[in-house]
């Protein structure tokens, strides 16, 4: 017992067990890294899916169906944000452009303009998703981010051929505090963005997330019920979704879109 | 079993108690904070229960092996630091594994560390006993604590949802069924309620679990 007690035993032992645990977790971490960025990038286009209707929040979705989706009913594009046209088919790989990487890459991104919502960079490129039937294109996706409460939140808004009315909304990826501003993510809050609007009559990004509750959809287009104890979040969400609608991010290529100038 | 892993009478007793006779959550009345977070629906119940096993069991291992060179002074931060990096790991394979689980189930992941039953068992029996024992009292007790899970998770999707892995089992009168379902049993106190009378229950039906006073 006298070894167990001395100073310069129990020093060594304890360096013993860092060294061992910290060399089991890594390995883990690296090891299974692969497999968790492919389903991190599956879950991101079942969300796609899930904003446009087409599966449900809940459903499994292999990567065979997401193909065929794809294929038939998802056409994956490239927005520039800048003119708000779309880069040309064949220039780009749309569906496998990784925006975030983009966003942090110094050759295809630069500094945001001044914004609410938290964006330090923005990408000159970001991903629309027209989802079409019989090859008429029904509504537009685009691709919002901005800082919550402790962290970034991603998500996808379905929008439909006016350029307002939303047809479907997830938020697929965010930090935000469980059961509190986590609840963005809550198949029955995002329900509730369902029919309404994203701008005003001036086509002003005006689309807000309230405290308390909203009217309907018909007669309170612009307004979102709060999350209870989640102001900061429900905050957070208004400015990028005010952000991304604006001409600092889709509002050029929307506006295009609701006239019809593309398809 | 062969003669290095005796299975007798006693290393028996040593699994099965913890399960009924010495319940974590039933007897005990530990770890309860997940057992509220967790057991709104069946498949994340079974899911935090498999990892408290797992996280558990290799946890008692370890702490059994190394019991006899660890420095009393700082054992216990020996056995968290072991049983952190268990639930770390098991956090990672979610991740690689059941990825839509996993981003409900992490934060709770997380907790497991801080669960008494860990540390209660890695500190009260894995120090003072053999590897297989440990291992043995471990996997009792990681059961023990699974099988309430699952039936509190059971009883809550049931009543509140009317399913049962989020497959229909007593249709819901707002989708035009016959069930008007109870919301209470979607908010964490329902399974305090349920936990109450799972103890009620137990102690009824074992009356020797009771306490004089």
């Amino acid at each position: 017992m006298r070894r167990l007690e001395s100073t310069r035993y129990t020093v060594i032992f304890a360096t013993i067990v860092c060294v061992v645990c910290a060399l089991f977790v890594s390995v883990a971490a690296v090891s299974l890294q692969p497999r968790q960025a492919a389903n991190a990038r599956l879950y991101m286009e079942k969300n796609i899916l899930v904003a446009a209707g087409l599966v449900q929040p809940g459903q499994d979705v292999s990567v065979q169906q997401l193909d065929e989706f794809f294929a038939t009913r998802i056409k994956a594009r490239l927005v520039d944000f800048e003119t708000g046209e779309l880069v040309p088919e064949g220039q780009m790989d749309a569906r496998g452009y990784d925006q975030r990487k983009a966003r942090n890459d110094p050759g295809a991104s630069r500094v945001a303009p001044p914004n609410a919502a938290g964006i330090g960079r923005m990408p000159k490129y970001g991903v629309a998703y027209f989802v079409t039937k019989d090859d008429e294109v029904e509504q537009v996706i685009i691709a919002v981010e901005g800082l919550g409460m402790w962290g970034t939140i991603y998500g996808f808004l379905a929008l439909d051929r006016d350029a307002n009315t939303v047809r479907g909304l997830t938020y697929y990826e965010h930090k935000e505090t469980p059961g509190l501003g986590g609840e963005i993510s809550s198949p029955a809050w995002l329900q509730l963005w369902h029919g309404r609007k994203g701008y005003d009559d001036k086509w002003q990004p005006r689309i807000t997330v309230i405290k308390g509750p909203a009217g309907p959809p018909e007669s309170d287009p612009l307004r979102v019920d709060g999350l209870s104890g989640a102001t900061i979040t429900g905050n957070a969400v208004t400015r990028l979704m005010q952000f991304w609608l604006s001409d600092k991010g889709y509002g050029r290529f929307l506006e295009k879109f609701r006239e019809g100038a593309m398809t | 079993m062969s003669a290095a892993l005796p299975l007798g009478a006693q290393e028996r007793g040593i699994l099965s108690e913890p399960i009924f006779n010495n319940n974590p959550i039933g007897v005990q009345v530990l770890g309860i904070c997940s057992a509220l977070a967790v057991t709104t629906r069946l498949d994340k119940a079974i899911v935090l229960g498999l990892g408290v096993i797992a996280v558990l069991v290799l946890a008692s291992l370890a702490v059994s092996l190394v019991r006899n060179h660890t420095p009393p002074t700082i054992r216990i931060i020996v056995q968290l630091s072991i049983v952190a990096s268990l639930v770390i790991v098991f956090d990672q394979v979610l991740k690689a594994t059941l990825y839509e689980i996993s981003l409900e189930l992490s934060v709770f992941v997380g907790l497991i560390i801080t669960n008494c039953i860990v540390l209660g068992r890695t500190e009260g029996f894995a120090m003072q006993n053999g590897p297989w024992r440990s291992v043995l009292d471990a996997l009792g007790n990681g059961i023990g604590f699974a099988l309430v899970l699952v039936l509190v998770a059971l009883i809550r999707e049931l009543l509140g949802a009317g399913k049962v892995f989020g497959f229909t089992v007593l249709p819901l009168d707002k989708d035009g069924g016959w069930y008007v379902s109870n919301g209470l049993m979607l908010l964490a106190p329902s399974a305090l309620f349920i936990i109450g009378l799972l103890v009620w229950a137990l102690r009824t039906w074992k009356p020797q679990l009771q306490e004089k006073d």
